[in-house]
């Protein structure tokens, strides 16, 4: 166990250090940062000296190391749009984006997984269908749709709820939050709602299929013989079973949801490093979208490593085949 | 004179296709059919948009700006012209730019998942066929590229190209990079799929008796893998096909795809968005429609390909 939890702590390693290098690359090959930095009027001295200063005049190798020991640091340069240090605009910018991920990650878990035993459980019921149908159409709608929609019947024809930023929000320490005023948690409802329904169809569907093939399970069959009531049968015996792959996909899912957080931010106007993100792509703001890739990618290949060690946790059959295969 | 009995005529090829078992789920799927005829119909649409597009939105000597924001199916105050699905702001008729804007989305899914098709079809047999460190590799790559989200690489992907090409250029090279983007961050799918499939038959012994009579492994690869391990393929280039006209879709509206000029169905949601507040919803709604439409019946169609080609299943 331990070898096998090594070894993707190593490969873990590798991907950030691929990841890394097409970050780095970006830099390199994506404009000439001395372009960027020194403006019209400049001398080939100033160049020379620029060129010296930001090391640019060292083989590549030793380059990319000094890319890599800034990045680990958390020193990822200047945007070229907004003249600040990137580190900076994002820890500004990254609450709203994790407190809209824990909204619509939560709602996604907790609706999925409800409405997935429901629907397992009464299969053959008209809901039940009905949800199912439903879900299908959820699956084809793409993301920005969903937002649109949304906006276009509780903002603009009902006017219950805003459509776009985060409303009010409350400082508490380096942290801004909107979960403490009434327009700030008023805010959070439309776009943790276009966030989190396509994992929530994504869990359900889950929860779904895995629920039914272990219903049919030899032990389900045997624990109703034994006369246990049927909610313990479904929720003590069969739920237990089924999340494995759940808890797996959600973590994957983690990983997606801040991903897909670029659309709705987009669409909602909401201050957070995926608006920061697709800006930067539209003006090609190299250093911010390099930053937003190796944070990205620190944040999935994390997920993946604790979703997996996650696995041998829950499930002890794995402990015995990943040591025995040996892979 | 004796009677010689007629042999029955070999049934044509078109028969024979009528009566094959894909056909034959096909005839007995509702679902199928009503979503393969959605599809026949947007994409003659498109491919005709030229014929039966009532105006040439691009062009700007037909356009009157007098027209601009008429509802759907009402005369216009001022020219008393009519128009079936209305006008955007600058006059131009909302049914004639979804024609020529599902032309772009149509395009560029295809020819994304063609790409996509053709370099994952092409690595997956390499790494399969050939094994080793050739396998190691690509198969490496493809757990990275799978590690993050198909739209964020695409996002990648259309920045970095964007960083290269001279600003004059991007306009015009807009859509080629998005075919670029979209189709290399699709094409892991397929490696996966062929990469296992040829495991399976390089082992078989038609495929030995190849290698014995000197076959190069070229032409194994080609003439003999290939064409057993196209069943899948098709269903994830169909699933595929929807994915990509959604990235695609998904790219214009965030504003990092194809260019006003050129408009697809994302860019005229992203166009009709800013009307939805000021009443004009029909800019707006139809061309959602539009698109949902035809990513809904693409992947109605691919999830009864994927059942009617499965074996298992029958």
């Amino acid at each position: 166990m331990l070898a096998y939890i090594i070894r993707r702590v190593f490969q873990s390693a590798l991907v950030l250090l691929v990841v890394g290098l097409v970050a780095f690359s970006m830099f390199s090959f994506v404009g000439d940062p001395i372009d960027n930095m020194l403006g019209q009027e400049r001398t080939q001295a100033d160049v020379e000296r620029l060129r010296q200063t930001l090391g640019l005049d060292q083989p590549f190798v030793v380059q990319y190391w000094r890319f890599l020991e800034q990045a680990a640091q958390g020193n990822f340069g200047q945007s070229y749009r907004q003249g600040r240090p990137v580190a900076e605009i994002f820890l500004e910018r990254l609450p709203a984006t994790l407190e809209l991920a824990f909204v619509s990650g939560l709602m996604a878990l907790i609706g999925g997984i409800s409405l997935g035993i429901f629907t397992a459980i009464r299969r053959r019921g008209t809901a039940a269908n009905l949800i199912m149908t439903a879900s299908l159409i959820g699956v084809s709608l793409p993301t920005f749709l969903i937002g649109i929609l949304l906006i276009y019947l509780f903002s603009v024809e009902l006017g219950w709820l805003p459509s776009f930023g985060r409303g009010e929000v409350t400082r508490v320490g380096g942290w801004t939050t909107g979960f403490l005023t009434t327009s700030g948690i008023k805010a959070l409802i439309l776009p943790s709602i276009t966030l989190g329904l396509y994992q929530m169809t994504l869990i359900m569907r889950l929860v779904r299929t895995e629920m039914l093939e272990v219903l049919r399970m030899d032990y389900i069959r045997f624990a109703r013989a034994r006369g246990i009531r049927e909610k313990s049968v479904n929720f003590h015996h069969a739920l237990k079973n089924t999340l494995v792959p759940v808890i797996t996909i959600t973590g994957l899912q983690l990983g997606s949801i801040i991903a897909f957080a670029i659309i709705t931010e987009t669409v909602f106007q909401w201050p957070g490093v995926g608006l920061l993100f697709i800006n930067a792509v539209q003006f090609v703001d190299i250093p911010v979208m390099a930053a937003y890739l190796m944070m990205i990618s620190v944040m999935f290949v994390g997920i993946n490593l604790i979703v997996d060690m996650l696995y041998f946790a829950i499930d002890p059959r794995l402990r015995v085949d990943r040591t025995a295969g040996g892979h | 004179m004796t009677d010689t009995p007629i042999p029955p005529a070999p049934p044509s090829r078109l028969r024979r296709a009528w009566e094959s078992d894909l056909f034959w789920s096909f005839r007995h799927a509702p679902v199928a059919m009503a979503s393969s005829f959605v599809v026949i119909v947007l994409i003659l649409g498109a491919v005709l948009a030229p014929l039966i597009a009532p105006h040439d939105p691009f062009s700007p000597g037909t356009l009157n700006l007098m027209n601009g924001f008429t509802p759907p199916g009402q005369a216009n105050a001022m020219t008393g012209d009519i128009f079936l699905l209305g006008t955007d702001d600058q006059g131009r008729d909302v049914f004639s730019t979804i024609l020529y804007g599902m032309r772009i989305s149509l395009f560029v899914g295809f020819s994304a998942v063609l790409l996509a098709m053709v370099l994952g079809v092409t690595l997956g047999l390499l790494a399969g066929y050939v094994g080793g460190w050739t396998e190691t590799i690509i198969m490496r790559i493809a757990d990275v590229q799978l590690t993050f989200p198909a739209i964020l690489v695409a996002m990648l992907i259309f920045g970095i190209a964007k960083g290269i090409t001279p600003p004059e250029y991007r306009d015009e090279m807009a859509i080629w990079v998005l075919i670029l983007a979209i189709g290399l961050s699709d094409w892991v799918q397929f490696a996966r799929v062929v990469r296992g499939a040829t495991l399976v038959e390089k082992n078989k012994e038609y495929i030995q008796a190849a290698r014995l009579i000197g076959r190069t492994p070229f032409s194994i690869m080609l003439r003999h893998i290939l064409p057993n391990v196209l069943n899948p393929v098709l269903v994830i280039a169909t699933i595929s096909l929807a994915l990509a006209i959604i990235a695609e879709a998904t790219l214009s509206f965030l504003g990092v795809g194809a260019p006003p000029t050129k408009p697809s169905l994302g860019t005229l949601i992203r166009i009709g968005q800013e009307f939805m507040f000021s009443g004009e919803w029909w800019i707006l709604i139809f061309p959602a429609v539009t698109l949902l439409a035809l990513a809904l019946s693409i992947n109605l169609l691919g999830d009864w390909l994927r059942d009617a080609l499965n074996p298992r299943l029958r």
